[in-house]
């Protein structure tokens, strides 16, 4: 089972939603589609489903064609960010409905049902309605809906988004579990990088439409092709600095390091969690002004402006600081990538490439 | 403090009450006057009957030329409920899910049918009926009042409509329901209420309306509001005959507001709340 899209693209009313687009998922594969909202997960996912109708392009299963294909008869499953469940039946029916349409004899049915519903930790809510279960609960029951026809594609839409931050650790740690028990290509877009490391597999990032890296997730993180990959992969999103480049010395302000890269102009990029504010050896000390301190527990967001940049800090441990002062912080050279001007990867951080 | 709470409570009970007894004066005298012989109402002021008689009921209640009224109409009336709902159904689904060209000018054109009296089409209908020998049919009646009910219905369900998540119909569509079945089997349970509160609306429009449906009826069609406008005869007004009927009009409307009362305040706001 794979599922192939070539050239997909979208447009609505003129304005384009989605630029051609290719991927190809390989079978039991967990896809994450990764991108900020309005980025066009959503519409990508909907091509997927057969819900909208790609305006080019074409799309495969198993590789057959099947763009412009009735959704009924796609046998994909798809749960959205809102808890959609069937209102008016009780939630052994909501998750029956899908293989009474199957025509599946009542026993299998029941069995299935039940053996959903106990993976998914719903058999105490059975006779229940949707609407008087929490929202975790309604979607455990719009997931038990989806993976119980054993459909070969499950789109798993924003799926943890509207829940609390408990129930959002839980059902992230299941995912993964339902999906090696499920052997079906999973997808599932999401706006947080954290999630998308989590769940592993491969992971596309998306950004204003546009497909802008396919690969495993891993890979995709520690060596994004362009600036704009590693934007979205990364939270807080990366810092950028250009970079002066010159007889193989890279300089940032004051400080500067060796690249082997020819010279000329780049932008630097590094991620957040990789300033310090302690003196590591081999780091290049900066001089920053302090805007503004988060502080979230165990860990301090330090918003900085050095030059013309702005930077965000994440610091392990409360740190006051007091605002507007002049602070150093310490980077190591070996995590900085370097993009060239427009955009693409010229060098990755030396830190990924050894790992 | 006390005592300023408890007068300010009698003050409002005190309106209430007599806002309750302006509401209730005209029902309660037509009761009064349903249970009263033409002697005593005509002969004497009473606030209740001296000697309640129950025949102005029996009258209505075995004179087919009284109960027939009801009869016709209740089917033209049900008729068109009918009617009107199983038209504004797909109408007001299309509304609410699908954008076409000029859907929001002809969304509001609908309304603007209401804005018409009556009257304006009685001649029309009157004319057209008779040509194609639908006059004096309980269809006539009930096709005539579809063109106030219909647009009626197609708002107010339309509204409730929206309030469901279009995520529903796709996720009903991606568990392999054709439309039709998801229509019936998840939408409309969905939009119960709203359904309920449409139907209302059309009982209700068609069980008052009296101009069309005396107008495209004579004999076999009379509805209940015409029989009673014609009940002058050379003995006078039959006033008790007259307010019994009176009561058993009001029964039907009551009933159905009860059925509907909880949602009855959404249906007024077209669904939008």
């Amino acid at each position: 089972m794979t599922l192939e899209l070539r050239g997909v693209a979208k447009s609505v009313g003129g304005r384009v939603h989605i630029h051609p687009t290719d991927l190809a998922m390989q079978p039991g594969s967990m896809n994450v589609l990764l991108g900020p909202t309005l980025a066009g997960k959503t519409t990508l996912m909907r091509l997927m489903a057969g819900l909208e109708r790609p305006t080019g392009g074409r799309l495969f299963w198993n590789g057959k064609d099947v763009t412009g294909q009735r959704v009924q008869d796609r046998k994909v499953a798809m749960v959205y960010q809102q808890f959609i469940n069937y209102p008016s039946m009780n939630v052994y029916d909501n998750i029956a409905s899908p293989l009474r349409l199957m025509g599946m004899a009542r026993n299998e049915i029941d069995r299935r049902v039940r053996e959903t519903a106990e993976m998914m930790r719903l058999t105490p809510m059975l006779e229940r309605r949707p609407l008087e279960l929490s929202g975790g609960q309604q979607q455990r029951c719009a997931l038990a809906r989806a993976l119980v026809k054993g459909a070969g594609l499950v789109l798993l839409d924003e799926p943890l988004a509207n829940l609390d931050y408990k129930l959002r650790e839980e059902l992230r740690v299941e995912i993964p579990r339902i999906f090696e028990e499920s052997g079906a290509i999973f997808v599932y877009a999401t706006t947080e990088p954290e999630e998308a490391l989590l769940l592993g597999g491969n992971t596309a990032t998306l950004w204003e439409g546009r497909v802008t890296q396919y690969g495993p997730t891993p890979q995709v993180y520690r060596a994004p092709q362009d600036a704009v990959t590693a934007r979205i992969f990364s939270d807080p999103p990366m810092n950028f600095s250009t970079v002066r480049l010159s007889d193989g010395q890279a300089a940032i302000g004051q400080a500067s390091w060796q690249a082997d890269l020819s010279d000329g102009e780049y932008m630097a990029g590094f991620r957040a969690a990789h300033l310090s504010l302690e003196q590591v050896s081999g780091a290049l000390p900066l001089n920053a002004v302090l805007e503004s301190v988060e502080i979230t527990g165990a860990q301090t967001f330090l918003h900085l402006r050095h030059g013309p940049d702005k930077w965000v800090g994440l610091i392990d441990g409360v740190q006051r600081r007091e605002l507007g002062q002049e602070l150093t912080v310490w980077l190591d050279p070996a995590h900085i990538y370097l993009f060239t001007p427009g955009g693409e990867l010229a060098r990755a951080a030396p830190y990924a490439a050894a790992a | 403090m006390a005592a300023v709470a408890e007068s300010k409570g009698r003050g409002a009970a005190l309106v209430m009450v007599l806002y309750l007894l302006f509401l209730m004066l005209p029902i309660y005298w037509l009761l009064n006057m349903s249970l009263k012989t033409n002697a005593e109402i005509l002969g004497t002021f009473s606030l209740w009957p001296k000697n309640p008689t129950l025949a102005n009921y029996r009258t209505i209640l075995t004179d087919p030329s009284w109960y027939m009224g009801y009869v016709n109409s209740l089917i033209y009336v049900v008729m068109n409920t009918v009617i009107s709902i199983t038209v504004a159904l797909p109408a007001a689904y299309a509304f609410s899910r699908y954008r076409f060209m000029g859907d929001k000018h002809l969304f509001f054109w609908l309304l603007t049918n209401r804005m018409a009296p009556a009257a304006v089409f009685a001649l029309p209908f009157f004319q057209l009926y008779s040509s194609i020998g639908l006059f004096d049919t309980h269809i006539a009646v009930a096709l005539a009042h579809c063109l106030f009910n219909v647009p009626l219905a197609v708002w107010i369900l339309e509204g409730f409509m929206s309030g469901v998540p279009r995520e529903i119909d796709e996720t009903a569509y991606i568990d392999g329901y054709s439309f039709p079945r998801f229509f019936v089997k998840i939408f409309m349970p969905l939009i119960a209420s709203g359904i309920g509160v449409a139907a209302f609306f059309c009982f209700m429009f068609s069980w008052v309306e009296l101009l069309l449906s005396r107008t495209l009826t004579s004999v076999n069609a009379k509805p209940i509001a015409a029989t009673m406008t014609r009940t002058v005869s050379a003995s006078g007004l039959d006033w008790g005959v007259l307010a019994a009927a009176g009561m058993l009009t009001i029964i039907p409307g009551a009933l159905v507001i009860w059925f509907v009362r909880n949602y009855i305040a959404k249906g007024f706001a077209l669904g939008r709340v």
